[in-house]
């Protein structure tokens, strides 16, 4: 059923938020909370090179100290042939996942995994790690993207020859994968156009900065069952990769998910959680691993550095009639960069008709990257959104109408093949024109920028299940971890359903066990795919409460109504009786067939595509280089907001990490290819001093194939923030930033420059 | 009879010669990819591991009911996943 105009109740309200008490009061149980009795601690030995190679590992001194049950390194693990599964949020390859748990044979970068301990206390497991006594042959090492590519370069991978390169290379090499994406005719497109404007861009690798680090904790019992408890944006992700690189069936394998304290892509993929069974296997006890914030940056992934070049051609008037992109993604250490989402994103919010995306994967001797927020989305958009207003410039042309005249709209074919149908692209850049904040004149020494972001949004499996309990009290479970508040959203569609109010259900995360399959929570698909598979399950428990409440009347179920939370007869046919609400129907469950429960598994399809545009303001402090941001604005196509003041939270979230990103996120290395910058302290964050309140406007243009109208809206928000800072860097100070971070040292160096 | 377009990122060129576009008798997306490996070895399953499937428009993911109409549109493109 659609109920996108049907008079909602508690769709679109905001209930107090049903995890927020248990967080404020810090009661909530997060993966480095759980506690086992007899459990061991667990460290890892990390690499202090950032490439070579493993000639010996001794862990004789190491399993002689007393305190020490169990020592781990790659001989431990199978030792598992190259496979490319699709289980998590990307292609993965198994033989590069495990190598990336435990380094085998090459140590890749620095932090690089290589050696685990089980030991009674954390200071024993670090003493005993200093015991472990590793001989390396330190090989050349490679961190920039460009420098990897080169002819020469030191290679990481002898195995790795280039894919889509026609012949096959005879020679290794760091470009893991090449891909174009091609649409109409480049050359006659440039011939065509009046203005040519180009440019080349970088940005940095930067890290998601979850708050909570990597934890988990492992029991491998003695009849081979295994249970984990850890933080993660899928636990069926974790038992699957888990099965998968130690070769235990999924079946004796249970994973618990804990609260989780960020995740933003990162956590789609397992570090910890094999070397922590494996662990528990050899000692016999329950293991417990969590990373310190140094692990999480040298040894987690980041997104992906880049290198862009961009060529837009246009007509005097505005109109685009060829845009040209090639872009450079680091992978880090094993390939699988964001790079075709990267090559798809740029150039998808306009409508053109000759495009050339070239893109190239390349692995260098940094941790592997993971999944971003709207992975490879922000890279690109940096460099495509930053050229559209130097378009704009030359043109003459504001850059608004420069987007609008752009537009792409339903019916726009894209680049990379399908066609937009039913976004609210326009409506977004609609909502822009009439707002007040680009309606009002911009203060004196300030500058503005405008930027647009686009994502897919993805649907996907998952499962869900409604019980209404004993006394007509409802619990929805799900298989999806709740990193964006999809426990409010889904107990709100569920209540929906059920006509009852929102504090009457109560969801919750079920375990791989008690629950189906469910895909990771990524690609803004949980209140979609999930919330679509809740609401199904809840309708099926309505239809069961009106057979039960036909039974309990003796009439046909036909004649019988669910309004409101009630069973009424449909009409004075029906015969009179009193409403039959769902405490009444569950009292009586036993006596009408048992208790009252539905559960749904689908693979959702039709998640709609999102749109969004950002305005900022900016002033530049010319003595220091200090970008400050002075207002923000957010407007995004959401869909429908299920629980408004959580989506305004997703997008005011995505554009501080953008902020961050824009302005002062970065790994920094030094000769020897290590990271000089492993913390908080030196890796800068935004904090709140630093971001202004943020306005999110949400544009509601309804997804007609979600039962609410519903789009994804958490990776959207993240697009578009680089461009729009850069363009209003540019607006105040006449300078075009073309390198992240624009850190005070970057922008003072350029104002230098510029004299 | 549907059009398929082998979008030139997924690499389904590689196992094509390099054609782009083809017409493949299917009407759901499972007897597309027993189709065409059924003509290339191989691209059937990269279909299947690496690859997302738009019909006139609309993206979808590990599908294999989804039903293929005679004029359909259908682009074959890389997988998509997100954060």
């Amino acid at each position: 059923m659609n109920y996108i105009d049907t008079g909602l109740k508690v769709v679109g309200t905001r209930p107090i938020r049903p995890d927020g008490v248990d967080k404020v009061t810090g009661r909530a149980v997060f993966a480095a909370d759980t506690r086992a009795s007899g459990m061991l601690w667990g460290k890892v030995l990390r690499s202090p090179h950032a490439h070579a190679r493993i000639v010996k590992i001794d862990t004789a001194k190491a399993e002689a100290l007393k305190g020490v049950h169990a020592v781990v390194t790659a001989a431990d693990l199978p030792d598992i042939p190259s496979e490319e599964a699709f289980v998590g949020e990307g292609p993965m390859n198994f033989r590069d996942l495990s190598r990336n748990c435990m380094a085998r044979d090459k140590v890749l970068y620095e932090g690089h995994a290589l050696a685990a301990v089980a030991a009674s206390t954390q200071e024993i497991a670090d003493a005993a790690l200093a015991l472990i006594d590793v001989t390396y042959e330190v090989l050349p090492h490679v961190i920039d993207v460009e420098a990897a590519m080169l002819p020469g370069a030191p290679v990481l991978h002898e195995d790795m020859f280039t894919q889509g390169v026609t012949p096959k290379p005879t020679q290794p090499s760091n470009i893991a994968k090449l891909v174009s994406f091609k649409k109409g005719d480049i050359e006659a497109g440039f011939k065509d156009a009046e203005v040519i404007v180009e440019g080349t861009y970088t940005t940095a690798p930067v890290h998601q900065a979850y708050i909570e680090p990597h934890a988990c904790m492992a029991t491998w019992a003695a009849d081979g069952q295994v249970q984990i408890h850890s933080s993660s944006q899928g636990h069926f992700m974790v038992r699957a990769y888990t099965a998968k690189l130690l070769g235990i069936d999924m079946s004796n394998i249970r994973v618990n998910p804990a609260e989780i304290g960020g995740g933003f892509g990162g956590k789609t993929l397992i570090y910890l959680e094999p070397l922590a069974v494996m662990l528990s296997k050899k000692s016999g006890r329950t293991v417990k691993m969590q990373m310190t914030r140094e692990d999480v940056f040298k040894a987690s992934g980041p997104t992906s550095g880049a290198w862009m070049s961009v060529k837009i051609g246009a007509k005097k008037d505005g109109t685009i009639v060829a845009a040209q992109q090639v872009l450079k993604f680091q992978a880090g250490a094993f390939a699988g960069s964001p790079i075709n989402p990267g090559c798809m994103c740029g150039f998808a919010m306009y409508d053109l008709p000759n495009v050339d995306v070239t893109g190239y994967d390349v692995v260098s001797n940094r941790p592997k990257v993971a999944a971003y927020r709207a992975p490879g989305a922000p890279i690109t958009s940096f460099a495509v959104e930053s050229l559209m207003d130097e378009l704009a410039t030359t043109l003459g042309i504001d850059p608004l109408t420069l987007r609008e005249k752009n537009a792409a709209k339903n019916g726009t074919k894209t680049h990379y093949g399908p066609v937009h149908q039913n976004i609210g692209f326009t409506a977004v850049l609609d909502a822009v024109k009439s707002h007040p904040h680009w309606k009002s004149p911009l203060p004196a020494g300030q500058g503005r920028g405008l930027a647009t972001g686009f994502w897919f949004n993805i649907g996907g499996e998952s499962s869900a299940s409604v019980h209404v309990n004993e006394d007509g009290s409802v619990t929805a479970a799900t298989g999806s971890p709740d990193i964006g508040g999809s426990r409010a959203s889904i107990g709100m569609m569920v209540a929906e359903v059920l006509g009852v109010p929102a504090t009457s259900v109560r969801t919750i995360v079920a375990d791989t066990a008690s629950i189906g399959f469910t895909h990771v929570t990524g690609g803004s698909r949980v209140t979609f795919a999930t919330g679509m598979a809740a609401t199904q399950a809840a309708e099926k428990v309505v239809e069961d409460l009106k057979k039960r409440a036909a039974m309990t009347w003796d009439i046909p179920v036909d004649a019988v109504e669910w309004k409101d939370g009630k069973a009424y007869p449909a009409g004075s046919n029906a015969g009179a009786f009193e409403p039959l609400d769902l405490a009444s129907l569950a009292l009586k469950a036993a006596r009408t067939g048992g208790p009252l429960i539905a559960e749904v598994s689908i693979n959702a399809q039709g998640a709609g595509a999102g749109f969004g545009a950002h305005i900022c303001d900016v002033s530049v402090d010319k003595e220091t280089g200090h970008v400050k941001i002075e207002r923000y604005t957010a407007i995004q196509d959401v869909g429908k907001a299920i629980h408004p003041s959580y989506v305004e939270g997703q997008i005011q979230g995505g554009a501080a990490q953008g902020i961050g990103w824009a302005l002062n996120e970065e790994y920094i290395y030094n000769a020897k290819g290590l990271m000089e910058n492993a913390g908080f302290l030196d890796y800068r964050v935004p904090v709140a001093s630093d971001v202004p309140m943020i306005e999110a406007v949400l544009v509601e243009v309804p997804n007609p194939r979600h039962p609410f109208g519903a789009r994804g809206v958490g990776e959207v928000p993240i697009v578009p923030p680089m461009a729009a800072i850069a363009n209003a860097i540019k607006s105040a100070t006449g300078l075009r930033m073309e390198s992240l971070p624009m850190s005070p040292p970057k922008v003072r160096a350029a104002l230098d420059a510029a004299g | 009879m549907p059009k398929v377009v082998l979008s030139s990122g997924s690499g389904g060129q590689a196992f094509t010669g390099g054609l782009s576009e083809l017409e493949v008798e299917a009407t759901t997306f499972r007897r597309l990819i027993l189709e065409l490996d059924r003509r290339y070895p191989g691209l059937g399953h990269q279909v299947e591991e690496a690859m997302a499937i738009a019909i006139d428009g609309e993206i979808h993911q590990d599908a294999y009911a989804t039903e293929l109409r005679p004029g359909s549109e259908i682009y074959l493109i890389p997988k998509i996943g997100g954060g």
